[in-house]
């Protein structure tokens, strides 16, 4: 078993490969590349479980009576380095490319519980997805660009996780971004999907200045503490728990890191290129934009969480109630959960519901619940990925591949059964109902944030889940109940199973026939995955169970120079735990009454109420951050600042060029004057001219005349005697 | 000894004359006439020194062969017979610069090597002494002039032949 | 007699011919003076001969003197071939080497 530890570099390997593969040869293959995608992700899984297994065992050496049978009760409040269990060390492996002075690059693997959860949750849903694309996609004007995208995505975040050093990190980081960008715009003619794809890329971009800024600043923190600058995890973060750090170069770095994860985990105020990154193919993003390329960023925070929590003082809530990182997360958790009110988009509601989650995430981070945050990370990539695979699956059968919710759904329940029962499971495990998924890992953020001092997170939190509860209870409504909306048919085509939203196949002749598209169940390919997400977002709760808690020990980093001592263990608290449960149920029940419009004092209440009114606008306009990015940032830059640089261009910078020109042209004319045509023609001519004048002299001799021969020979030889005779 | 010089003053002064008249007659055939009396003065001057052989072939050889192909060779060359104008080229003075030059080089030179050297010939070598001394220790460029006159012999046939 | 007398004259001889060969237009006078040359050269040798008391001088003046008919033989026949070939035998006209 220990072989799936040591060779973990290949579940990022075989998917590049299969990418160069399906771009190469794709076309040609029977199903287009897809087959090579899928066989290349699948056995990408097979290796991650046999990682995954191959640590526990690997655990289970280590520390005898961790067997799942003996159950072990978790201390509480381990902030202190008392009692923790024996060292297991993560399989490390590692070559160097590059080696210059003191600094040594390495690329490597670091598997650890962390990195093993990663790449199953990666890996099945990467699957999964491909397997959902088959159906979802077929037809598709890039079909085979599409599944090597995938594959592309796949191969770079799974390098991204299993990185050993935050340098290989920011490479799958930016390769994921590039990924997202390409999969965006994978329907680039329309205009609005290529500008989604930029504000995606720039807007994470701008995010990764702080990234760059955070992994430079790691090099040198490491070259602080020990001497010789290493971007490697394990070494930065034992280096930042030594006293000898002074606190300030980790306070800027962890801030540096944060605006990174802001920008890629779209929290406020970065979010807003996640809800336009839904034009999209829906597999996207339910792949990237839900369960994985989003989670980089809280993965970031998880692997050098020693950087954040001694930076921004996480871990001494009595210093102050509140820090950056649970602040951005709170946030954040609100923001999107008030504005997935307003999306008649189905999967603009899916994309505010992935930002608030997102924000739960950070939050956790932010309060100290590292374990919690790997949890919910975990559970929440099941049950998105099924909520947008169903809204997918949604559009692509019942919708005429559309995703309004208000114009062309409702009543599916009937037409799409399975789709509506797995779409059901994923809202619940959502929404944080018991003993679903969602409920356990929220849950533990909640416990953990009032344990450790950070009451205010505890009750956003609160918040967030009755809100989450609510707007999921009107999607679910307004896509399955009610009346059926679709009956019209603008985008009649003969063929039912058709990619959405593809022009390219659109004939002119448009034949308005409903029944031709009526709204249907999904095939099994779309099915398939669904029920097996859904199978994931009921279960997967159960790993964490109380006094039970496999999932904290496998993850737990337990090496013990890393951070084991920081993280916290709370134990469960069934009180929170029934007021949460409550505050969804009560949330989603006013939910349904004001959207069923059954009870009377809540009906159109935003048309009757001016307060309302306002609330709603400002929800709609999505706070006015777009506006202000757009209208007042974007364009106060493209007007005056742009307008001034272009002037100084043309002016300052153009006429600096030109004069030199002109100099150099002046310069160039007097070379070829005086130095070439005077100077050296003529030295090169006068020892021509001299040459050949002085040659007119001597040629004179030439007279050809033997009898003037025969007078130079006698005079020489009368000159050599006289001088031999004189000089002897 | 005074008769010797006497007799040396004389041949060389028709000698000296006979010189200057090869090189400044204007007729060519006076000029190998010329030419003959500074060899025949030669000759007489090699008699003075004892040396009686070469004086014998110096007369044999080059007065009565090398005149005649002279002679010859003004006929064939149809050489002007009569006194033509000057017989010299533009280097005239040029010429007799060099060679006065030349003259008052060796005359120093000699003057200054061999102003105190006696030539006193005691008695006539013998032509046996001569001979002995060709065919036995210069056999060997004797030899080679043999060869010599051999191809000299047919370098001039080969040359002048008319084909 | 001082041996410088016949030096002498041989040496005035010597420059009468180079002057001769210098000066002299027709060929077959050059000719003349290269034997007036040789010819003191001649008288050179016998009185260094009479001088040592040897028969050296004149055998190497034997020498000489049959060398120098060799090359009037073969000195005619080129002013002959001259004379042929530019119908003329002055010096002055030879000048296809000419500069």
């Amino acid at each position: 078993m220990d072989w799936f530890l040591e060779n973990a570099w290949l579940v990022p390997l075989i998917p590049a490969v299969s990418f160069v593969v399906i771009l190469l040869v794709g076309k040609r293959m029977p199903r287009q590349g897809s087959e090579v995608g899928i066989a290349a992700v699948g056995t990408s899984f097979v290796l991650s479980c046999g990682a995954a297994i191959g640590w526990i065992r690997h655990l289970q050496h280590a520390e005898p009576g961790t067997s799942a049978l003996g159950a072990l009760g978790r201390s509480v409040g381990r902030l202190t380095a008392e009692g923790h269990e024996a060292p297991v060390e993560p399989v490390l492996r590692s070559v160097t490319w590059f080696q210059n002075g003191g600094v040594k690059l390495t690329a490597g693997i670091q598997i650890d519980g962390l990195a093993v959860v990663m790449m199953f949750m990666v890996t099945l849903v990467s699957l999964l997805v491909h397997i959902y694309s088959v159906e979802y996609m077929r037809g598709d004007r890039r079909f085979t660009y599409f599944f090597a995208a995938l594959s592309l995505f796949t191969a770079s975040m799974l390098l991204l996780v299993v990185a050993d050093n935050t340098l290989q990190l920011l490479v799958g980081w930016e390769l994921v971004g590039v990924c997202s960008f390409m999969l965006i715009g994978h329907w680039w003619e329309e205009k609005e999907n290529s500008s989604a794809a930029i504000k995606a890329f720039l807007t994470t971009r701008t995010g990764d200045i702080g990234l760059m800024i955070g992994v430079i600043t790691t090099f040198f923190i490491v070259q602080r503490a020990t001497g010789e600058g290493s971007f490697n995890i394990i070494e930065l973060n034992r280096a930042v728990s030594e006293p000898r750090i002074g606190h300030t170069i980790v306070l800027w770095c962890a801030l540096a890191l944060l605006l990174g994860i802001i920008g890629k985990s779209g929290q406020f105020p970065l979010h807003t290129w996640l809800p336009d990154a839904m034009a999209g193919p829906t597999p996207v993003s339910a792949l990237i934009h839900a369960a994985t390329m989003v989670v980089a960023g809280v993965y970031l925070g998880l692997r050098v969480y020693p950087v954040f929590f001694h930076g921004l003082s996480i871990g001494t809530p009595g210093h102050s109630w509140i820090n950056w990182m649970a602040g951005v997360g709170g946030i954040t958790v609100l923001v999107g959960a008030s504005l997935a009110f307003v999306q008649d988009d189905i999967k603009k509601v899916l994309a505010y519901s992935t930002i608030s989650q997102l924000g739960y995430m950070v939050m956790a981070l932010g309060v100290g619940a590292w374990t919690a945050a790997v949890f919910h990370l975990f559970t929440h990539a099941f049950f998105k990925a099924d909520l947008f695979l169903g809204a997918g699956s949604v559009s692509h059968s019942g919708a005429h591949h559309s995703f309004d919710m208000k114009t062309d759904m409702g009543g599916l329940k009937k037409y799409m059964p399975q789709t509506y029962r797995t779409f059901v499971i994923g809202s619940l495990a959502l929404a944080g109902i018991f003993p679903l998924a969602g409920f356990w890992s929220k849950d533990e953020i909640l416990v953990s944030a009032g344990h450790n001092g950070y009451k205010l997170f505890l009750v956003i939190g609160l918040v967030g889940a009755v809100l989450t509860a609510a707007y999921m209870t009107r999607c679910v409504y307004l896509t399955f109940h009610g009346e059926y909306r679709g009956a019209h048919d603008p985008h009649a085509v003969p063929h039912a199973d058709e990619a959405e939203h593809d022009p390219a196949d659109t004939p002119a002749l448009v034949e308005l026939d409903a029944h031709a598209h009526a709204p249907h169940e999904s095939n099994g390919l779309l099915l398939g995955p669904l029920w097996v997400l859904s199978f994931f977002a009921v279960f997967a709760g159960f790993l964490n169970f109380p006094h039970w808690s496999r999932f904290a020990l496998w993850v737990d980093p337990r090496y013990p120079t890393q951070f084991q001592e920081i993280i916290s263990e709370v134990a469960f608290n069934p009180i929170l735990a029934a007021i949460s449960v409550l505050g969804a149920l009560a949330g989603g029940g006013v939910a349904w009454a004001y959207y069923t419009g059954r009870v009377e004092a809540l009906r159109d209440l935003t048309l009757r109420n001016g307060a309302a009114r306002v609330g709603k606008r400002l929800l709609v306009n999505k706070y006015y951050l777009d506006y202000l990015y757009e209208d007042v940032i974007v364009a106060g830059i493209r007007g005056p600042v742009a307008q001034a640089v272009y002037w100084v261009n043309q002016h300052v910078i153009d006429n600096v060029l030109n004069y030199a020109g002109r100099g150099a042209q002046a310069l160039g004319h007097l070379t070829y004057d005086y130095v070439d045509q005077k100077g050296v023609d003529g030295l090169v001519n006068g020892l021509g001219a001299a040459t050949g004048e002085s040659g007119g002299v001597v040629r004179r001799i030439q007279t050809g005349r033997l009898q003037f021969y025969a007078l130079m020979l006698v005079g020489a030889v009368g000159v050599f005697a006289l001088a031999l005779w004189v000089f002897t | 000894m005074i008769a010797q010089n006497v007799a040396f003053g004389i041949i060389a002064a028709a000698m000296v004359l006979g010189a200057l008249g090869v090189v400044r007659t204007k007729n060519v055939v006076h000029a190998a006439l010329y030419l003959v009396v500074v060899l025949a003065g030669g000759a007489a001057q090699f008699i003075l020194l004892g040396q009686e052989f070469v004086a014998w072939v110096q007369v044999l050889v080059y007065i009565g062969a090398v005149i005649v192909l002279f002679l010859f060779g003004i006929m064939l060359t149809r050489a002007p017979m009569h006194p033509t104008e000057s017989l010299d080229n533009s280097l005239r003075w040029p010429g007799l610069v060099v060679s006065l030059f030349l003259a008052g080089v060796l005359s120093t030179l000699l003057v200054d090597a061999y102003h105190a050297d006696k030539v006193e010939p005691s008695e006539p070598i013998r032509t046996a002494t001569v001979t002995k001394s060709v065919f036995t220790v210069y056999i060997i460029p004797f030899e080679v002039v043999g060869v010599l006159l051999l191809g000299a012999l047919i370098g001039a046939v080969v040359l002048a032949r008319k084909d | 007699m001082l041996l410088n007398q016949f030096l002498l004259l041989s040496a005035f001889l010597f420059c009468t011919g180079i002057y001769g060969v210098l000066v002299r237009k027709h060929a077959v006078l050059v000719l003349m003076s290269i034997e007036l040359m040789l010819a003191a050269v001649n008288i050179n040798l016998v009185a260094f001969g009479a001088f040592r008391n040897n028969a050296i001088g004149q055998v190497f003046a034997l020498f000489v003197l049959t060398i120098a008919a060799a090359e009037v033989g073969v000195g005619l026949a080129i002013v002959l071939l001259i004379y042929r070939n530019l119908n003329s035998a002055n010096l002055d006209d030879v000048e296809t080497l000419k500069g």
